[in-house]
Parts: C-alpha cells; sequence; structure tokens
C-alpha cells in the first residue's frame, strides 16, 4: 500500500490515541483539516485502519473475561494451503487472533469468552471437531501485563521536580 | 559566628535562582499543572536502564579513566561524527562530565583569568552567569530579541567584544525560548570572530530537539571554528536522562587536557553506572538510527505545534520555537510583568510557568512554557491561561 508521509504521520498519531479529533491533529501535524480528513478517509477506505475500539482492561470490570492462547497443528490443504482452515476458525466469534507460525504447531489462536465453560465448550464442541484439525493445545491467561503496546497495571507517577531550570 | 565576613563574597553576592519562589508554592498545589518543568517527562528507555542494572550485576562498580571509560568515548566520537560531522578524538579531544553543566564549568574555569569578559546571550540557561563569576570572570549580558529569532547577532557580538573579552557562550538551540541558529547564522558569527582568540563554548544539550526540516549545526563544524570551540552535549534531553547527570565536553586537545584537569582533581570520574548507560544509548541509537530520540522529538513536535497555536488563539504574540521544548509567548499586551503575570496565573488558575526573567533581564514580558508534558495536560493548561487572559484584559 503506497501511503504518502503525511498519511503515515496521521495513521501514527491515531494509533497513538484514535481519538484525537481531525481538527487538533491537523495542529498537531502541521498539516491543514481537510488534508487529515482526507488520509482519514483513504486509512479507512483501504482498511489499513480496520477499526476504532478502545483498549479494555476487563480485569478491572464485572465482567468475567477469560482469555486462553491454543496451538492448533492442522492438515494444510491443497490449493489453499492454511488460508481455508484458518478462515474456518477465525469466524467463530470467541476468536479473536489468529496467526500462521512458523515451528512445531501451524495456527495459533487467541480466544475469549465470558466464562471458562464457555471456552472449554468452544475448544472441545468447535475447534477439535474440525476435520482438518490434527490437535489443539490449550494454555489459559492467568494475568495480563503488557496489551498492545500499554502496560496495564502500571501508574507512572510524575516524579520530577515540579518547577526546574 | 558571623559567617557573613568569612565566606566567599562572590559567592554570597550571586542572586538566588528567580524559579524558586515559584517552586515553593506549586509544591504546596494539589491539582496545579505545571508547565515549569525543564526536563523530558519521558522516563530514560528501559534498554537503557537495563544496561545500568547490568553493568552493577558485573560489579562494575570502580572509578573509570577521568576522560571516561575508552568505550564511550569512542562511541561519543562516531556519533558526533555521525551527527554533526564532528571528528573530536576520542584519546584526548572529550571527556565524559557529570552532566553538561559540569562541561560549562570545566570550560569557564579553564578559560577565565580575574577580570576576563565572557558574553552570554540572554534569556538563557541560569547557570552560565554564575559560572563566569564563580570562575573569577565578568559575564556580559547581550539580549537576544524576538524579531530576530533570539539569536545571537553578529553586530551584538562586535558591539560587547572588548579586549578583555575570552570567550562566547552559545546556548543554542535555546532553553528558554525554543530558538536555535541555522548554518547561515552561524557562519555570520564566524566571520566576526575570525581572527580574534576569542573562543566559544557551545552548549549543544538541546542539539537532537531541533523541528521541521532543521537539523541542529555545530558551532564547530563551520569553517575554521573548530580550533576555538568548546562543544558541550548529553544524555539528558536527547535521550531522556536528566537525572543520571550524564554529559560530555569536546575540544582541541590543549584545551581538553585543562579541562580534564579540573575535572580530575573536583570530580575524578562521571559515575561508572551513568556511563554504562550513556554508552547503551548511543550504541543502540547507532543500531536503529536513534529510533527512541525520534519518537520523542515526534511526540514533543506535535506538542510544540498545540502550545503555539494555543497561544496564538489567545492572542498572545509568540515566535515559533524551532528548537528544545519550550515556547516564549510575550504577555507585555496584558500590561503585567512576567513575575506578575505567572504568580497571577499560579495562584488563580494553578498553572506554572516561568518568568522570562529568571533567564537574564531581556526577558521580561515574555513567560516559558514547557511542552515536556503530557498533551491532555497542555491542552487544560492552555485553557486556564486562555480563562487568565482574558480575565485580565485591559484590567
Amino acid at each position: 500500500m503506497a501511503l504518502s508521509a503525511d498519511e503515515m504521520k496521521v495513521l501514527e498519531l491515531l494509533y497513538e490515541d484514535a481519538r484525537v479529533t481531525p481538527e487538533t491533529a491537523a495542529v498537531m501535524l502541521g498539516m491543514e483539516e481537510e488534508a487529515v480528513r482526507a488520509a482519514i478517509g483513504k486509512l479507512e477506505r483501504e482498511k489499513v485502519i480496520v477499526g476504532y475500539p478502545a483498549l479494555v482492561n476487563w480485569d478491572k470490570t464485572p465482567i468475567e473475561k477469560v482469555k486462553a492462547v491454543i496451538e492448533v497443528k492442522v492438515t494444510p490443504q491443497r490449493d489453499m494451503g492454511f488460508d481455508a482452515i484458518a478462515a474456518r476458525i477465525y469466524r467463530f466469534d470467541e476468536v479473536t487472533e489468529v496467526y500462521l507460525m512458523s515451528g512445531a504447531y501451524d495456527l495459533m489462536l487467541e480466544v475469549q469468552a465470558d466464562s471458562l465453560r464457555t471456552l472449554a465448550n468452544f475448544v472441545a464442541q468447535k475447534l477439535a471437531t474440525i476435520d482438518s484439525v490434527l490437535s489443539t493445545a490449550t494454555h489459559f491467561v492467568l494475568k495480563k501485563y503488557k496489551v498492545d503496546g500499554v502496560i496495564l497495571e502500571e501508574e507512572r507517577k510524575d516524579s520530577r521536580l515540579a518547577v526546574s531550570p | 559566628m558571623n559567617y557573613e565576613g568569612i565566606v566567599n563574597r562572590t559567592v554570597t553576592q550571586i542572586p538566588p535562582s528567580g524559579i524558586r519562589k515559584f517552586f515553593d508554592i506549586v509544591s504546596t498545589m494539589k491539582d496545579a499543572i505545571s508547565l515549569g518543568v525543564g526536563e523530558p517527562d519521558f522516563v530514560t528507555p528501559w534498554n537503557i536502564c537495563e544496561s545500568a542494572i547490568y553493568s552493577i550485576e558485573q560489579g562494575q562498580t570502580h572509578y573509570t579513566s577521568n576522560w571516561g571509560t575508552p568505550e564511550l568515548r569512542e562511541e561519543i566520537s562516531r556519533y558526533m561524527d555521525a551527527r554533526y560531522g564532528l571528528a573530536y578524538n576520542p584519546k584526548d579531544e572529550i571527556i565524559v562530565t557529570v552532566g553538561a553543566s559540569e562541561g560549562i564549568d570545566l570550560a569557564l574555569r579553564a578559560l577565565v583569568e580575574p577580570g576576563d569578559e565572557v558574553l552570554v546571550p540572554e534569556p538563557s540557561y541560569v547557570s552560565y552567569m554564575p559560572c563566569v563569576r564563580l570562575a573569577g570572570g565578568v559575564a556580559v549580558g547581550v539580549p537576544c530579541r524576538a524579531e530576530n529569532g533570539f539569536r545571537l547577532t553578529p553586530e551584538q557580538v562586535l558591539a560587547a567584544i572588548t579586549p578583555r573579552t575570552k570567550a562566547i557562550i552559545l546556548p543554542y538551540p535555546n532553553n528558554p525560548t525554543g530558538g536555535i541558529m541555522e548554518r547561515q547564522d552561524l557562519e555570520r558569527l564566524a566571520d566576526v570572530l575570525r581572527g580574534t582568540n576569542i573562543m566559544v563554548i557551545s552548549d549543544e544539550i538541546y542539539a537532537e530537539l531541533t523541528y521541521g526540516d532543521r537539523r541542529h549545526v555545530s558551532f564547530a563544524a563551520i569553517e575554521g571554528m573548530f580550533e576555538r570551540t568548546i562543544t558541550l552535549n548529553g544524555f539528558s534531553k536527547s535521550f531522556a536522562m536528566t537525572g543520571w547527570r550524564m554529559g560530555f565536553a569536546c575540544a582541541p586537545a590543549p584545551v581538553a587536557k585543562l579541562m580534564c584537569k579540573i575535572h580530575q582533581f573536583t570530580m575524578l570520574c562521571a559515575p561508572v553506572q551513568g556511563q554504562a548507560a550513556a554508552l547503551e544509548a548511543l550504541r543502540s541509537g547507532r543500531e536503529n538510527g536513534y529510533a527512541s530520540v525520534k519518537a520523542m522529538r515526534d511526540t514533543y513536535d506535535r506538542r510544540r505545534r498545540i502550545m503555539l497555536d494555543g497561544f496564538g488563539r489567545m492572542g498572545l504574540d509568540c515566535f515559533e520555537p524551532l528548537g528544545a521544548f519550550y515556547v516564549f509567548p510575550c504577555i507585555a499586551s496584558t500590561g503585567m510583568t512576567s513575575d506578575a503575570f505567572c504568580e497571577g496565573l499560579l495562584r488563580e488558575q494553578k498553572v506554572a510557568a516561568v518568568p522570562g526573567t529568571a533567564f537574564g533581564a531581556s526577558g521580561e514580558g515574555f513567560i516559558r512554557c514547557s511542552y515536556a508534558t503530557s498533551t491532555e495536560k497542555i491542552i487544560e493548561a492552555l485553557r486556564r491561561i486562555e480563562c487568565f487572559v482574558i480575565a485580565h484584559k485591559g484590567a
């Protein structure tokens, strides 16, 4: 995808904080507001930016979220390679991320559900029963420390002198 | 005991820092926003911190060479060459100092004899004048003007030079104004100095923080100026390492040797852990294209634009700063002095800024606002400053 320097600047800014308004972004980047809007439009149209979800620490909510990483060995299919089986898997709502891996297994999934039972059912009833799936190894996440470059718990205090030369 | 007749009179005569009062007030306030901080809000990148921890684990707890570890000097030499086109010999032209602050002191003490004059552009960092006086010299302030972008002009230098002029401090990119000197400015200054014996102490601690397409130009890189320049730099601003107190001074060998003599007898060497951290800062920088420096500079640049835009909207004149991390708006149109403005702003709106007068008399009419603080805080601070300005309009 060919992106201009300005489009990259807009993208990097939104990656840090998706809530920045085009007006503020224009000031921050030294661009015209219209140019910022056009850049955002293009990034969205071209699916460079595919969504603006909030990064949530579910541990701080009443909602119980169970998360697991699943290593999956599969049989690739002629002409389709791993893509068809990956598509079959990533369409499930429980699956939040799917990666094709080098090494000891083929696909790595991140799955999330509201309860352990839902997740266990997903693995036992849905995932493991797919013909091309040879084996699964499920690892439950006990605690999240850092997600998408953001440290979750850390509260950094500004320990600088309030006024300094 | 009556100490008055005992202690050093030069020290007692140096006026106290102009920021102390604000520090005292803001320290007692709970929800004040400080734009008065003269250091990065970023924490030192972890790879740098980790290398210092590792050096402790490895038992590196001893003195180093007075000049600093050979590895670090070697790396500084490569850095100065790659970034600023300066060829300093790591053997006898580079001293690792305890912050660039120590470098200022070493440079002045190595040059100044009693009664020698040192030109200090104003407004500028608070240490130069006291250090000149402590070295026995006479500090001669040269007021720089907003309409010149707070540059030091050759005309001003010519007018200020006397037979006693020993050196000029060249503090660019500048704290507090954010002003820079570009190549053509430096060349014109060099024309004035060629053929004289005047030395230049170029404090380039903010060299990595210039904005737009401008890259910092070192004065020593101007033709013929290497021999008369002491270049001071360090890690505080570029790598967010203020508390580590790591700087370096570069000078032609005959001068560097004298500076190192003072350093040897007063400091011995810079802290070894800081040297390990500084080495990692430069090595990793060289390998990844100074990625952390660039990321910080990009963030500063965005905040810089927000601040400049904010002051423009509230109708305060503000020269566009192209370096460091300060804006220096003119508040003269409010009819208040810098000091009154800052004190009122702090008491009424709980925003701390530093009066321009803390950086020399020519800073009257200006305030220094640092954008080394989060964007949210900057936006809120600008809102409060605007309230303050509106409330006092025509008062």
